[in-house]
């Protein structure tokens, strides 16, 4: 921590681990490098000298054969905080995600609920190229029985952990990789995990918004000021279940939305957000709902190309330029 | 060879009659829609989950696959519970959500009921490791075909419960097919036994149609488990004399071949050999013949008179009901 309260994402996630380490036996992370590496991302640097490894558990290459243990464990009594590096690499363990942790207590008459916590890091804008850089927490988001969750703050990092392994049932929890460096207040907790967060308020228009994107789009936000344009920023921070009362609210009253999604636009989450709002709330708008995102190729290395393909301040600005009717 | 004692062995024999009569009557039942979806028989393979389910106690844990009525009951799942399950009952043990490829029993701690191959495994290695760390001496059954070691699945779950030396018993019900596909077209090392030796654990094959040599093999490993040895294979040489599914047109096997193995009808040959010891007189084989079909008709019944879940709750237990969430 810096002397002005300030801790990096990483740090505030680390220290929400740590706590939960602490304060219940039951807890245990696992996954690959979460113990002697520290984390690929070192969110755990440190965390297997004071808890040892049983409790912070290296696997192996399996992420099928470890989210399936961590699931197995979830029902032998334990809490486990399984960690899939990437949310590429999630695809791998995805049977055991949907066919099994999610499906488990409704086909079992509610018998077997699934308290498992997976996490996993998700997003471009490290010019690390298709196979590390894809948004997929939308395709999680898809599936009844399980809660996404994107932490897109670090006091969200700090806490939101806590109600995730209160959770009965499984928890997604997707870290933008490029969040992990930012840094901010910690807070002091608890925060909301069923509730949408309004980052900004204003009454020209709504963006909303989760997890990696939130910085652009509060960037985009300071920027639509400057010309006079009142942005209010929703941060969606569970993306299932979505808090549809909040940025409903929020697009009665501004009358016009911008839906920021790093995922592909077909299919995507921002195709749901927007067909709620136009379901529930057609008649308060003054415009058709906005989306921005990422292009549809699988994602570029250059970073030129990179950056053309997830969305951009500049992007987010001209099309909310456009539904209020100020572009050209 | 250890044998089990004459009360253990007419128990185990009475078992596997009620699950030979369980599902004769269930095909019989699927014939007349009361059963519908995917119906996978166990008929021929019952000495496998018999002879090793016996030597399980209340707290260790079995997961099984789409083909477990027989593991349900053993397990001690009520007949009546699983009968109105496949009926869509809200009486069943998966509250009709489930069918035949799902039950599901928290009170036996019978864990599935899995319809995905191979899935099941994984699940298995969590529960044992749970056990591992919370001090527990309890075992993990999990049963799967020969068909799943080709999955990934498999080998991630061999090497994690080998190198973690988690109380698993791993149980591979080699009926030679999967589906359609005959072993020899499936693996390149068609030894089972020998593939899972490859993870450094302990593994034997043995003849899945005779249950003492069943419970044997499981005595010993199950007792190796407690004793702290590891994850155990057993590798159950055995046979399906029904299709795969009530769908199965059985193109892929010839008649000369089902019916030598049904020449080893492990039922058959322990009815034989429990006669000529003098374990099972005509008296004791009506009895048990009487019991499994009074608990058959008494199942239908059962099912028959269940009720169908109110539709309105459809979207119960997607997530947990808040009272109703295990600590
Ligand atoms: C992952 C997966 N792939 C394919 C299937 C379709 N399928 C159902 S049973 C089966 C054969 C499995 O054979 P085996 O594991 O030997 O078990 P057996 O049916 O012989 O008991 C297949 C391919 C499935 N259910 N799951």
């Amino acid at each position: 921590m810096t002397d002005d309260g300030q801790v990096t994402y990483r740090e505030a996630m680390r220290a929400a681990l740590g706590d939960a380490l602490r304060e219940d036996d039951r807890v245990f992370l696992m996954g690959e490098d979460v113990g002697m590496y520290g984390g690929t991302f070192a969110v755990t640097l440190g965390l297997i000298e004071e808890f040892g490894p049983e409790r912070v558990r290296d696997a192996p290459l399996s992420e099928s054969g470890f989210v399936g243990a961590g699931i197995g464990a979830a029902l032998g009594g334990m809490r486990p905080v399984v960690e899939v590096m990437t949310v590429n690499f999630a695809l791998l363990a995805l049977d055991q995600i949907v066919n099994t942790a999610a499906s488990l207590l409704h086909m079992s008459g509610g018998q077997f609920n699934v308290p498992i916590v997976i996490r996993m890091t998700t997003g471009a804008g490290r010019q690390l190229a298709a196979q590390h850089s894809h948004s997929f927490e939308g395709w999680f988001a898809h599936i009844p029985g399980i809660r996404v969750l994107a932490p897109a703050t670090v006091e969200d990092a700090r806490w939101m952990l806590g109600p995730a392994l209160d959770d009965p049932d499984p928890v997604i929890i997707v870290e933008h990789g490029t969040l992990y460096g930012a840094k901010g207040d910690p807070g002091t907790g608890p925060v909301d995990i069923d509730r949408a967060a309004i980052r900004r308020p204003g009454s020209d228009l709504t963006l909303i918004t989760y997890g990696g994107t939130l910085p652009t789009t509060m960037a985009a936000a300071d920027r639509l000021a400057e010309e006079g344009i009142d942005a209010e920023v929703v941060d969606l921070r569970t993306l299932r279940p979505l808090d549809d009362a909040t940025f409903c609210e929020s697009v009665a009253r501004t009358h016009r939305a911008v839906v920021i999604d790093e995922g592909w636009r077909s299919g995507s989450l921002a195709a749901e957000i927007s067909a709620r709002i136009t379901e529930q709330i057609f008649y308060e708008l003054d415009a058709p709902v906005g989306r921005v995102c990422s292009a549809e190729v699988p994602m570029p290395y250059a970073a030129h190309l990179e950056a053309a393909a997830t969305p951009t301040v500049e992007g987010i600005v001209a099309a909310s330029k456009q539904v209020v009717g100020r572009d050209g | 060879m250890i044998v089990a004692d004459p009360q253990t062995r007419l128990a185990m024999f009475g078992d596997m009659v009620r699950v030979r009569r369980f599902e004769e009557r269930c095909a019989e039942l699927y014939t007349e829609t009361k059963i519908r979806g995917f119906l996978h028989l166990y008929i021929g393979e019952e000495a496998v989950a018999v002879g090793v389910l016996h030597h399980l106690g209340p707290d260790d844990a079995v997961v099984g696959t789409y083909r477990e009525h027989g593991h349900a009951l053993v397990r001690g799942v009520p007949a009546n519970s699983i009968m109105a399950e496949m009926f869509g009952r809200y009486e069943g043990c998966s509250r009709g959500r489930g069918g035949s490829m799902h039950l599901f029993d928290a009170a036996t701690r019978f864990y599935g009921g899995n319809a995905i191959v191979g899935g099941g495994l994984p699940l298995a290695v969590g529960l044992a490791l749970a056990d591992k760390m919370q001090g527990r001496s309890n075992v993990t059954a999990c049963f799967f075909g020969e068909g799943a070691m080709a999955e990934g699945e498999f080998h991630e779950s061999m090497n994690l419960a080998a190198l973690w030396d988690l109380p698993v018993l791993f149980v591979c019900e080699n009926n030679l097919y999967a589906m359609g596909t005959a072993l020899e077209r499936s693996e390149s090392v068609t030894d089972m036994a020998l593939k899972a030796a490859g993870y450094a654990m302990p593994s034997w094959a043995v003849d899945g149609m005779d249950l003492d040599a069943v419970w044997d093999a499981a005595g010993h490993a199950v007792q190796a488990i407690r004793a702290g040895g590891g994850p155990q294979f057993l590798e159950m040489r055995t046979y399906r004399f029904r299709a795969h599914s009530m769908f199965d047109p059985e193109r892929y096997r010839d008649k000369a071949e089902v019916t030598g193995w049904k020449e080893r009808d492990p039922i058959e040959t322990m009815r034989e050999r429990l006669a000529a010891g003098g374990v099972l007189d005509d008296e004791a084989m009506t009895s048990i013949e009487s019991a499994a079909t009074a608990e058959v008709d008494e199942a239908v019944a059962f099912a028959d008179a269940g009720t169908l879940e109110p539709v309105e709750q459809l979207t119960r237990w997607v997530t947990s009901e808040p009272e109703e969430a295990q600590p």
